[in-house]
């Protein structure tokens, strides 16, 4: 049984990690957002939630031997010429493995940008729902003096004062 | 010029918004007036790129490359509008729908909003901008983005009524974040297997590969469909909708209802057999099919019988909202090219069913302070010209010739017939007949007085009745529009033969 | 209530797991989208096309700008949101004799580092604003400092303070130019006649041939985006802040 369980992990589990955390960061965020009484416990699940589809998807940009989706010129014969530069900064210039060569562009050193500029985009866009659920939560704050969705309900019951 | 259509119709009520948020909040006449104009040339603009798409019944369809960047071994690079038939409809729709509306709003602006009238207009054109855009783009992510302009400013919009308006709104936040968040799993599951965002080119990948039995095309489809149907209000996601529209202050319940959903509608359908296509949606090996159609039944009885019960006359309508939604998803997945093209043509028709009942009774709960059904009582004799207008949306969602409803219920019916779905044409003609029954007793009431008295209480509204005044009729910048929206009714059915033949040969071109 | 919560969650998130089987491994260089043509065209062409290095600024305001459009539409939206929310525009009443207690800010200390730090910061930020280019950076990064200055300002010194810099007026002001700044960049690509955001047809105007010609261009909307989120930034905290009033601060 046990045997079982550790070949599953390791093949389904192991290689896709990263799928598997964020859904389940993604699951704990959209619970809080569904259960939670409190307004303001719903908003954090939703934050999770939206943080978590973030990751999702710069982890699919991710490559084995690949680097940020900038192209350096460091180590390339464009800069030899300022040796002066090379001399007075750190020795990583030739550390650092010549991404550029010949003009032409290794493309597998390089992370896939894609999905980092649509998490621009998404980070953006939560931030902005986010702004506007607070200020809509200080407007209930202000008419209701709770923020507990339970007291909120008992006061809109016809039996209380509207 | 004319290939630069498309992009004007966004760009004229954008230049209106920053305009109105230039001009601040001590010139409301001029902000009504600079909206008044963009929203005009942009349904102008619209209409001149129907008459090029039709281009002689030859049925172009006009792309658009933004940054006009070429393609690259047959993908696209960029991002890139699409605008055919369909898209331009219902642009033309959604313009002209907005432009109406802010001719209603004159009068009311400054009384329901106080000073934020800026913002207000502001928020309203990009609206217009956000649903204009999500009709005609091509590419995956940029739907997602335009869907959260479209929520953002409903959001704002709806929660700058009272208390309960705001409670409502944080609702719709929640449920409308999660629904675009699985929208946007949906989309990310497809980028992940196909490498690229743009429609066209994620078909073609996944025809190429073949990859249509993977588990991963189905999670994503139905991801999709549960983000975009949370968003139109199909029970039982429909839980924003009725709190949401019915407590918004009422200039904006008229620019969103018939709107937002049916927006969305266009969407599903544009997913289904554009995206996905008509192999994969209704193959045998997927049991979804039936089960949607179920749900749809579902929602059309459940809608319609939560309408019956209630007496807000607001709350009516929303619920008659979610029961129109039932239509349109069960004719889109009944399978035939029928039944795609009647959830089509209803989304025609039933914007301007809702557009004109909704104007309607904002008119009457604004003119008699009531909003229960209370209001209608003795009002043939009072107010008959919103009467009238009111009169015609009723005879459409009860589905009587000759207005839109009776011609889209024919169409769909026909289309479930054709599908063998017995079940759903039972639907349909239960819905028409408790429609029959809601608004029949709603006439009573305006010819004959008080029969009963209604069941719910006495929530203040936001209008400015004075009790001791008599009831007469309102002015006729608000009657205007009303007709307007009533003419539309009665066009749209009129119309009918000619727009359904449109809607099916494009229909049948993405098919093939 | 709960247990129907974690029912649907489940369900969902075992429908959401049951896909990752045949996804690609975790940093798998052959995946679809890694190895895709669109991604390939965007590495290996960007900087001959746009002469840009840093391919994820090529890739936000030039092959995807029309969507970079929208997303700083979307956080206008959320600032004129907020002030349509919350804003009460009444005088008001009984503030005026607390106004000159609670108004100080964050005493001394605060105070004094913050004019030693803020025109460091706010340097910085223009630098990270003009920089995308060639480092991590570009218009929304660039923007968000700048109004954190504009926020620490009024964090340590009250939000009167503040205000007398960044008036509500001028909020609205900058952040409406922003975006006209970015739309207008655009028509002004459609009235040159190629299509909306097609930078490459500006070269007559800007120095250089039509690829340096999409480099200034996209410095320009980056400089857009950037007044629009600085705006609205300090807007969001301003009215978030002080509940709609903007009269006392933090």
């Amino acid at each position: 049984m046990d045997l079982i369980i550790a070949t599953f992990i390791e093949d389904n589990i192991v290689p896709k990690f990263n799928y598997w955390i964020y859904v389940i960061l993604m699951m704990i965020g959209l619970y809080a957002m569904i259960t939670k009484n409190n307004l303001m416990k719903k908003l954090i699940g939703m934050g999770i939630f939206q943080t978590a589809i973030i990751l999702f998807y710069v982890s699919i940009g991710v490559k084995d031997t690949a680097g940020i989706p900038i192209i350096s010129h460091h180590g390339s014969e464009h800069h030899q010429g300022a040796t002066v530069h090379s001399e007075s900064g750190p020795s990583s210039e030739e550390v650092s493995p010549v991404k550029v060569k010949n003009n032409t562009i290794d493309k597998d050193k390089y992370a896939n940008p894609l999905p980092h500029v649509l998490m621009l985009t998404a980070i953006v866009v939560g931030v902005s729902t986010l702004g506007l659920a607070l200020a809509i939560s200080q407007k209930i704050f202000k008419s209701f003096e709770t923020l507990e969705e339970d007291e909120i309900l008992n006061k809109l019951r016809p039996g209380s004062h509207d | 010029m004319t290939e630069h259509f498309p992009v004007l119709i966004l760009l004229v009520p954008l230049f209106g918004a920053l305009i109105v948020v230039l001009l601040g909040k001590e010139r409301p006449n001029q902000c009504w007036m600079t909206s008044l104009i963009s929203l005009g040339i942009s349904s102008i603009i619209s209409i001149f790129t129907v008459v090029a798409v039709l281009a002689g019944n030859k049925f172009q369809t006009i792309r658009y490359r933004m940054g006009g960047w070429p393609e690259s071994n047959g993908y696209e690079v960029g991002i890139e509008l699409r605008v055919d038939i369909l898209a331009a409809l219902v642009v033309f729709a959604v313009t002209f729908v907005g432009f109406v509306n802010t001719i209603y709003s004159k009068t009311r602006a400054e009384a329901e909003v106080q000073d934020k009238v800026s913002f207000f207009y502001a928020l309203i054109q990009l609206l217009i901008v956000g649903l204009c855009g999500i009709v005609m783009t091509n590419d995956a992510f940029n739907l997602y983005v335009l869907i959260e302009i479209t929520s953002l400013t409903s959001y704002a919009l709806i929660a700058m009524g009272n208390r309960r308006a705001a409670l409502s709104s944080f609702n719709y936040v929640i449920m409308g974040t999660i629904g675009a968040s699985f929208y946007l799993l949906g989309v990310g599951y497809l980028y992940i297997k196909t490498g690229t965002l743009n429609i066209d080119d994620i078909r073609m990948v996944l025809g190429n590969n073949n990859l249509w039995e993977h588990q991963s095309i189905v999670v994503a489809f139905i991801f999709i469909m549960l983000g975009v149907w949370t968003k139109m209000a199909f029970f039982p996601l429909h839980g924003w909708l009725p709190n949401a529209y019915a407590y918004a202050p009422s200039m904006t319940g008229t620019f969103m209802a018939p709107l937002m959903t049916k927006v969305m509608v266009y969407v599903m359908i544009r997913v289904m057999v554009w995206l996905f296509g008509y192999e994969f949606v209704y193959s045998d090996q997927h049991v979804w099919g039936e089960l949607v159609i179920w749900m749809s039944v579902i929602a059309i009885v459940a809608g319609s019988l939560l309408a019956l019960a209630r007496t807000d006359i607001k709350k009516m309508l929303t619920y008659l909202i979610v029961a129109e939604v039932g239509y349109m998803v069960g004719g889109a997945w009944l399978g035939n090219v029928t039944g795609q093209a009647g959830a089509f043509y209803h989304i025609l028709s039933d914007a301007a069913m809702t557009f004109c009942l909704f104007i309607a009774a904002s008119i009457i709960v604004l003119r008699v302070g009531d909003c229960r059904v209370n209001a209608f009582d003795n009002l043939f004799r009072k107010m008959p010209l919103t009467m009238i207008g009111f009169t015609v949306g009723a005879l459409s969602m009860i589905g009587l010739p000759p207005t839109c409803g009776f011609f889209s219920k024919w169409y769909l019916i026909s289309g479930g017939i054709e599908a063998g779905q017995w079940e759903y044409v039972c639907a349909l003609i239960f819905s028409s007949l408790v429609n029959a029954v809601i608004f029949f007793r709603i006439f009573e009431r305006a010819y004959f007085g008080q029969i009963t008295e209604a069941k719910e209480d006495f929530v203040p509204s936001d209008s400015d009745a004075n009790p001791e005044t008599a009831i007469k009729e309102v002015p006729w910048s608000m009657l205007f529009p009303l007709f307007i929206a009533s003419g539309s009714v009665l066009l749209v059915g009129i119309m009918n033969r000619t727009l359904f033949e449109w809607i099916q040969t494009a229909l049948k071109m993405m098919n093939t | 209530m709960k247990v129907f919560g974690l029912i649907a969650v489940l369900i969902v998130g075992v429908l959401l797991l049951s896909a990752t089987k045949d996804f690609p491994d975790w940093r798998d260089k052959d995946s679809p989208a890694n190895e895709g043509p669109v991604s390939s065209f965007y590495i290996e062409k960007t900087e001959d096309l746009t002469k840009v290095p840093n391919m994820v600024t090529a890739v936000l305001a030039d092959y995807r700008g029309y969507d970079t459009m929208f997303e700083t539409i979307v956080i206008f939206i959320a600032g004129i949101g907020i002030i349509a929310v919350l804003r009460n525009f009444d005088e008001p009443h009984s503030s005026s004799i607390q106004r000159e207690n609670n108004d100080e800010g964050g005493g001394l200390l605060a105070r004094f580092t913050c004019s030693l730090i803020l025109p460091f910061i706010q340097i910085f930020s223009l630098y990270v604003v003009a920089h995308g280019h060639h480092s991590p950076g570009g218009g929304f990064q660039g923007g968000v400092m700048l109004g954190a200055s504009y926020i620490l300002l009024a964090l340590a010194f009250g939000l009167s303070k503040a205000k007398e810099r960044f008036s509500e007026r001028r909020t609205m002001i900058f952040a409406a130019v922003g975006i006209f700044i970015y739309v207008g960049w655009g028509v002004l690509c459609l009235l040159f006649g190629k299509e909306f955001l097609d930078y490459s047809v500006l070269n007559s105007i800007l120095p250089g041939d039509a690829k340096w010609a999409r480099s200034h261009s996209m410095l320009v909307v980056e400089i857009g985006v950037a007044f629009t989120v600085t705006a609205i930034m300090f807007s969001m905290y301003s009215n978030l802040s002080t509940r709609g009033r903007l009269s006392k601060g933090l």
